[in-house]
């Protein structure tokens, strides 16, 4: 394998690998300013046992979101120092921006948040939880913001020619709000949100399955289905608005999700399902609705969709990977609207305590909104391709000149090695916190035995 | 020399890598120490000296990376590609200290702890020394390329001044954590932790002393500033006096004090190696006319502006939020409920 590839593994595998916990933190995050702002409020214990448990899970899923986090921090140069050089006056500010505005706030105030219960009074506490969601959310922004200019790049004039070409600045706020930025951050938060409330449904179903802390896990799910329900049914919107600006901006990344392929196509259709033969140039064994796809983009089921023919054959995506990737997010996307309403009619029935197989899907629906991030993402920077910067370099003319495919697969094989490991450990503490459950002196116990 | 924005950029980096010495490197620094404690609760005495900040500490490592990317692209393009396997150890060195610091105590079978102590310690002294290994490399020079391409290869990163920078950088973080864990313990602790100030401080300067020599005689582009403004010799002055009152703040009790010396020591030693590469960044060694200066690294002026106002707008939150963490976590620690 040459070192362009390996190095695209690699930085694959790695982001993959890291965006398991920052929409956890975000979702989380969230929830608990929810959890500790009704315990301030009523002062009911329960809420305060609720905030100390999940505090402790959000302490574990933030170390290692940091641990994966400054890998990414720094490959850019290492592995795509071509990339860095082209971009580092456009990309950096944002990557320092996240930084300087994100990081602190978030490292500083987590420690407030797991330390600080004796130290400061309920209401700094609950201020640092506030200030740690919102660094959370900060930093989603200023990576999105780096990302959605990778996407549609704006506000920037290319300086120099052939190997000292690079992109500067010319108008900071159009790098920040290029075409896609509002409505990428709209979906990546949306969708944190999701992964979050589903990992609180997930493990509140499991203690009632079990019959354990009931009241406990009682409440938490009533707080997580609300964010899963508005979060669920908001989603396609937000997927919608997006894949407008795709379609204007992207046309051939919008192609390969649809897997269209003559150069126009009228009355397009919207594909439900279906298999990709890059080679016959067709999508087999689908099922469509005829002028579906024109409608959504334009308005008007009559108007043409560009198709990949529209582009030369070195500026195309692959598109069976694109298209199955972005439709299977948005089946997820789907499932996990039928099983939010489906959980809430079944919770005002008060029939939900009572139905083990809800809770049971429930249980394991914790992978459903981390499958959609993951394909999601998937489908947005494998559909940005031969670009690394859409339209302007090329993902092949980016990586590092000098480090040879040898010494990229060495780090690729420690990274595995390394993240299998730290996966292993994360799930086996979770996996403890969790059975250990919110009782009461938990902490106290824990304290002991430690 | 005129203050313009590359001149303030090459500042500020240097002020955000001086914070990231300064506070990582206590941490690092009591990681190095950690398997000299006696029993299990000293190990976790030393965890919760650190535990409410080191996170933090290294968020200073990344924002001055973040910064270094945005204010100088082509040092961060050609340092990080050019010390490739350096840089993955670095990064395999953090990331199993935070896992180490984490996953510690969590679980109370011995030899789980020990594994981790184990881990714990040895990658806070591997991190700490490739870091010194890096500086090492950037002030003696590294061969670049007329593209600004890194020339050499990973063993040729492994000479023996790099690696003196890297034991006196050991030795340095060993210096500022013993210093810590003395402020932070109380009792017999405390007591016992006293002597092991003056016993990394010895270290200290048989290292730094011998660097210096190595520096004067092997890499006299490092001391041409001081030549030409013999002013700058208080740097070296005040770094000097900082460091000797250390033991004189120990001997007096005032551990504190004695901390903020060991601070001032550092932040005096980070301007002395700032002045000594001024205006280099990464020195190009044959050939220095190749160097990457403040000037042919940098991002174009706008964005050093745009940079400076986001600069001016965070680092005084930054401040803010580090001073009132460190105030909120002040004293001796006691281990409690929520202790590692």
């Amino acid at each position: 394998m040459d070192a362009l590839l390996l190095a695209r593994i690699q930085f694959a595998w790695t982001v993959a690998f890291h965006y398991i916990f920052p929409p956890m933190t975000i979702g989380l995050g969230l929830l608990l300013v929810v959890m500790e702002g009704m315990y301030l409020k009523t002062k009911n214990p329960l809420y305060q046992a609720m905030t100390r448990f999940w505090v402790r899970i959000f302490g574990l899923v933030f170390a290692v979101g940091v641990a994966s986090g400054i890998v990414m921090e720094f490959q850019f140069g290492t592995n795509w120092s071509t990339y860095s050089r082209y971009v580092g006056d456009v990309f950096g500010s944002a990557l320092a921006a996240e930084g300087i505005f994100a990081f602190f706030l978030e490292s500083g105030f987590l420690a407030v948040l797991l330390f600080g219960w004796d130290r400061v009074s309920p209401k700094m506490h609950f201020l640092s939880t506030v200030m740690v969601s919102l660094g959370s959310i900060f930093s989603a922004v200023w990576i999105i913001v780096a990302n959605s200019w990778q996407q549609t790049p704006a506000g920037f004039h290319v300086v120099g020619e052939g190997a000292g070409a690079r992109a500067e600045v010319a108008d900071f706020w159009q790098v920040v709000f290029n075409p896609s930025t509002v409505d990428r951050l709209v979906h990546v938060l949306i969708a944190a949100v999701l992964t979050g409330a589903f990992f609180v449904l997930s493990v509140s179903a499991f203690y009632l399955l079990k019959g354990r802390h009931v009241e406990f896990a009682k409440a938490s799910l009533r707080i997580a289905l609300a964010f899963a329900v508005a979060a669920s049914l908001a989603q396609p919107l937000s997927g919608h608005s997006s894949a407008r600006v795709v379609a204007e901006h992207q046309p051939a990344k919008l192609a390969a999700f649809e897997g269209i392929f003559p150069e126009k196509v009228e009355r397009a259709p919207l594909r439900l399902f279906g298999w990709v033969d890059e080679g016959g140039r067709e999508v087999r064994f689908g099922v469509s609705v005829p002028g579906m796809l024109s409608w959504l983009v334009y308005g008007d089921s009559a108007r043409a969709v560009t198709g990949l023919d529209a582009f030369p054959p070195g500026d195309r995506p692959p598109v069976n990977l694109v298209f199955q990737s972005y439709h299977a997010m948005v089946a997820i996307g789907m499932a996990l609207i039928a099983l939010s309403l489906l959980t809430a009619l079944y919770l005002r029935g008060g029939k939900l305590f009572e139905a083990p197989w809800l809770l049971k899907i429930l249980v394991v629906s914790v992978v459903l909104p981390h499958l959609a991030n993951q394909l999601g993402w998937l489908s947005a920077e494998v559909g940005r391709q031969p670009w690394i910067v859409y339209g302007l370099l090329r993902t092949a003319d980016a990586v590092s000149p000098v480090v040879s495919a040898g010494q990229t697969l060495t780090s690729l094989i420690l990274f595995t090695l390394v993240y299998l490991l730290l996966f292993a450990l994360f799930i086996l503490l979770l996996d403890h916190k969790i059975k250990e459950g919110p009782v009461e002196g938990a902490a106290e116990k824990e304290g002991h035995l430690a | 020399m005129n203050l313009d924005l590359n001149v303030i950029w090459f500042g500020l980096v240097g002020v955000l890598f001086t914070g990231y010495a300064i506070l990582d490197g206590f941490d690092l620094g009591v990681g190095a120490l950690h398997l000299l404690a006696r029993n299990d609760e000293e190990r976790r005495i030393f965890l919760n000296a650190i535990g409410p900040v080191w996170d933090g500490n290294e968020v200073w490592l990344v924002t001055g990376g973040g910064a270094l990317f945005a204010a100088f692209p082509h040092v961060y393009a050609t340092v990080f590609s050019g010390f490739y396997l350096a840089l993955v150890l670095l990064l395999f060195g953090l990331i199993f200290r935070a896992v180490a610091i984490e996953f510690r105590s969590k679980r109370p079978e011995p030899a789980w702890r020990r594994t981790w102590d184990v881990a714990f310690s040895v990658s806070s002294i591997v991190s700490a020394l490739l870091l010194g290994v890096a500086l090492g490399n950037i002030a003696w020079g590294i061969p670049l390329r007329e593209d600004h391409e890194f020339a050499g290869t990973f063993l040729g990163l492994l000479h023996p001044y790099a690696l003196l920078v890297g034991v006196t950088t050991v030795a340095l973080f060993m210096m500022h954590g013993a210093i810590y864990l003395v402020l932070k313990t109380e009792g017999p602790l405390h007591d016992r932790l006293r002597p092991w100030v003056n016993n990394a401080i010895i270290f200290f300067i048989i290292c730094y002393a011998t660097t210096t020599m190595a520096t004067l005689l092997y890499v006299p582009h490092m001391v041409e500033i001081f030549r030409e403004h013999p002013a700058l010799f208080v740097v070296a002055l005040l770094d000097m006096l900082a460091v000797a009152n250390i033991p004189r703040e120990i001997h007096h009790g005032n551990d504190f004090r004695a901390f903020l010396s060991s601070c001032a020591a550092m932040a005096a030693l980070m301007a002395l190696f700032g002045l000594g590469m001024f205006p280099h960044i990464v020195y190009s060694n044959p050939n220095p006319g190749l160097s990457l200066t403040l000037y042919n690294a940098a991002s174009s002026q706008k964005t050093l502006g745009i940079m400076l106002v986001i600069a001016a707008m965070g680092v005084p939150l930054v401040l803010a939020y580090t001073a009132s963490i460190h105030w909120v976590f002040r004293g001796k620690v006691k281990l409690g409920p929520h202790s590692y």
